[in-house]
């Protein structure tokens, strides 16, 4: 099932940077970025089943780093809301050259 | 080369395109909402395939940790900033970004299946059933709790000195402030 697992985690994977590509809207490009996040984890789970459980110790790190990232990347998103009333990325130039 | 019993296998491929489906279904949503929905749906789909792959623990991780906080605090935030209306909703940027988008996904799909006929390395693959035997052996949580706590135990108390940091990071960002409010 390693080549399948991986499949799948690598279509998931590329659905996530579409929609980073694609989305406007800050919260869902977050997601996307969770949605790759969990892409990966698939992988070092099928490769887990055959070279070892570190894998998966991988896996409960990674899992963690999410965990922090969206609560942080979250809070930022609520700020900038705060002070200019959108969270789509095209109104959100400040660093625009 | 494993032997997978017929029963196995469907279900491994029902579960693999329930969640590229629900994926599919969470990029081309306008709802903010109903896009958080779709990704739980495909985070209860990969859950469902760590189990199948021996890694219990891990999928019951999913579910609580990915389906059930990082989603909640989403969907807490997408109704807090009351996302739902108009101008919020035509959010697909232009052809060339969409342009843009195809491509990579046509080079990174061209990557995968360059890579999905590489031979894994023999010398380094366990023998077949390992996993399942250590599973048998020390348990769903102690079969990962065993190298996370002597192996891995440096990077287990990184890890919690990056939550605190998160903590104290999201509190202070997302604090409200009034003005004249000192610091």
């Amino acid at each position: 099932m390693l080549a399948e697992a991986l499949f799948f985690s690598a279509v998931l994977f590329t659905i996530g940077v579409i929609g980073v590509l694609t989305r406007r809207n800050a919260i869902i490009v977050f997601m996307c970025v969770e949605l790759m996040l969990n892409a990966v984890n698939l992988s070092f789970v099928a490769f887990s089943r055959a070279y070892g459980v570190a894998g998966q110790v991988f896996v409960f790190f990674v899992m963690t780093v999410a965990a922090a990232e969206a609560a942080v990347g979250l809070a930022i998103i609520i700020s900038i809301f705060r002070h200019r009333q959108t969270v789509n990325l095209q109104n959100i130039n400040l660093l625009k050259g | 080369m494993e032997h997978y019993p017929l029963f196995y296998t469907f279900h491994f491929y029902l579960f693999g395109v329930i969640a590229i489906a629900s994926a599919i279904c969470f990029v081309t949503r306008k709802s903010p909402v109903a896009a958080a929905l779709w990704l739980v749906n495909t985070m209860f789909s990969i859950a469902a395939l760590y189990v199948m792959m021996d890694a219990h623990f891990i999928g019951a991780i999913q579910v609580l940790v990915y389906a059930g906080a990082i989603m909640v605090v989403f969907l807490f935030v997408i109704m807090l900033l009351n996302l739902g209306h108009a101008s919020e909703l035509a959010d697909v940027r232009s052809h060339r970004w969409r342009l843009a988008a195809g491509l990579v996904g046509l080079v990174l799909l061209a990557q995968i299946f360059a890579l999905t006929r590489v031979r894994t390395v023999e010398a380094l693959t366990l023998p077949a059933g390992t996993a399942s035997a250590q599973l048998q052996q020390y348990g769903a949580v102690g079969s990962v709790a065993g190298p996370l706590f002597t192996t891995y135990l440096l990077p287990f108390e990184i890890t919690s000195v990056l939550l605190l940091a998160a903590i104290v990071g999201a509190v202070m960002i997302g604090r409200h402030r009034r003005v004249g409010d000192a610091g």
